[in-house]
């Protein structure tokens, strides 16, 4: 038995190892943050300017994010009574992190929480598109479990407050090719003009179906084509979609928009 | 060893997926659109290029008990700094080979060099060797990419070389290609096109179907 085989080597060995791996790993990490928060945030205004139809595609630099990024007012609204609210600070609010803040949020029982989100924010960060005085568009933040992952993205809807203008995950760890096509662009582009209440009343008819949605299928404005080979990740974000636009969610918010009382 | 020999052999002569069939599996994942597809070969030639020269610089210290351990530190490693690089900038590419760049961790190609070329060879040399594998796996990879975003999309980089039929262009685009399995059948065929011209890399038949057995009379 040589001397590099002897147990005493093993571990000198395989402790050195670790340190300087770890050391490197830490360093390329600590170092590099800055700019990957700077792009996460980058990204998130895209995701924005993109629910809301208002990105130009190709524009990439940050300055002329933040520029198309001005057009967009952003608001703080509290769920529960569905009105605009000033009790925390809009800038340093984190929606994310309220949402596992005992004192931002509340549990959800297991019967309301169709979203799988386990717990609820008090207060939705929301971003409106103003033209003049009237309301252009109106984009909402969503989330809810899919397969693996939480997804985190954002509805956009057009000044009648029903009709869907745009959809868009900007974060989810779906299987890529299969629910991963979330991010499908020709997957995407069919929500728009879907109506997410009924003519009728409150309730929530957008529905993601298994299949295809044709000029044939019965209210078909009311139907979204599932993710063929992603049968969880369709249900995910179908029920995402009833939980945020539901009364647990932004209806509140939404009919208080609509008779203008906030 | 010729520096020379070394970067340009595993081209043509002894190609990983072509003749080694090392590095299939992301070979099918990410080679779709050409501009991932360049990303990954990067990321994946310098990993194995300097995963070669670390690991041959502890071959001596390693003990063989350990060594692929030792090994698998050093490629993940790499790996999680390449990861966090393009996540910097290029966050876009990063975000579209979302789990390939950590799956580079278990690519075959990166491990099988380590072990078969770095554990036995000096830091220099087996760098070498590394980016030569790793230019190998681009050549094929890159082939791949071309077919498949020219044919599947009309595309190259994005940029419009066949105007489609659904924009009222005269292409039709063949959708299969930007599905997996169709990288296995053209992985396929440019075996078969290098065995064409190389006949030395042919393989011997392992054994031989036997005829059709007679009906003995009873």
């Amino acid at each position: 038995m040589s001397n590099k085989d002897s147990i005493q080597k093993t571990f000198i060995v395989a402790f050195l190892l670790c340190i300087v791996c770890s050391v490197i790993v830490s360093t390329a990490a600590v170092m590099l943050k800055p700019a990957q928060i700077a792009n996460k945030s980058k990204d998130f205004k895209i995701n924005i300017l993109k629910a809301g139809g208002l990105y130009e595609q190709g524009i990439a630099d940050g300055q002329s994010i933040n520029e198309m990024f001005e057009s967009v007012t952003t608001k703080l609204v509290d769920l529960e009574t569905g009105e605009y609210s000033e009790a925390v600070d809009l800038e340093t609010y984190d929606q994310r992190k309220a949402a596992k803040d005992p004192k931002l949020s509340t549990d959800l029982s297991a019967e309301s929480d169709i979203a799988k989100i386990s717990r609820l924010e008090k207060y939705a960060k929301v971003y409106l598109i103003n033209e003049g005085e009237q309301v252009k568009k109106v984009i909402l933040p969503i989330k809810g479990y899919g397969l693996w992952s939480t997804l985190y993205g954002f509805i956009s809807l057009e000044s009648d407050l029903t009709t869907v203008s745009g959809l868009t995950f900007y974060e989810h760890g779906e299987t890529p090719g299969l629910g991963g096509e979330v991010d499908n662009p020709s997957w995407k582009a069919q929500w728009q003009g879907k109506k997410v209440y009924s003519e009728s009343g409150d309730d929530v008819a957008l529905t993601v179906i298994k299949g295809k949605v044709n000029s044939n299928t019965p209210d078909g404005e009311y139907k979204v084509d599932g993710l063929s080979g992603a049968t969880l990740t369709s249900r995910g974000v179908d029920n995402l979609v009833k939980f945020w636009m539901g009364n647990m969610g932004y209806a509140k918010f939404l009919s208080n928009l609509k008779s203008g009382e906030v | 060893m010729k520096v020379k020999e070394l970067l340009f052999k595993p081209i043509f002569e002894d190609n990983p997926i072509a003749l080694q069939i090392l590095g299939i599996c992301s070979a099918l994942a990410v080679t779709s659109s050409l501009k991932v597809t360049l990303v990954m070969c990067i990321a994946v030639t310098l990993v194995t290029g300097f995963s070669n020269f670390f690991v041959s610089l502890v071959r001596n210290h390693a003990p063989s008990s350990i060594r692929i351990i030792v090994q698998m530190t050093i490629i993940a490693s790499l790996v999680i700094v390449v990861d966090q690089v393009l996540k910097a900038v290029a966050y876009d590419i990063s975000k579209q080979l979302s789990v390939f760049v950590g799956l580079i961790i278990t690519n075959c190609i990166v491990m099988g060099r380590a072990e078969a070329y770095a554990m036995k060879n000096p830091p220099i040399p087996s760098f070498l060797d590394g980016i030569g594998n790793g230019l190998g796996y681009s050549a094929i990879l890159i082939g791949l990419a071309v077919i498949r975003e020219l044919f599947g999309t009309g595309k190259l980089f994005g940029i419009e070389i066949f105007s489609l039929a659904t924009e009222g262009g005269w292409y039709i685009s063949n959708g299969m290609l930007l599905l997996p399995p169709s990288a296995f059948f053209l992985i396929g065929l440019f075996i078969w096109a290098i065995r064409a011209v190389k006949k030395d890399q042919v393989e011997a038949n392992e054994f031989k179907i036997a005829p059709n057995t007679k009906v003995k009379e009873a």
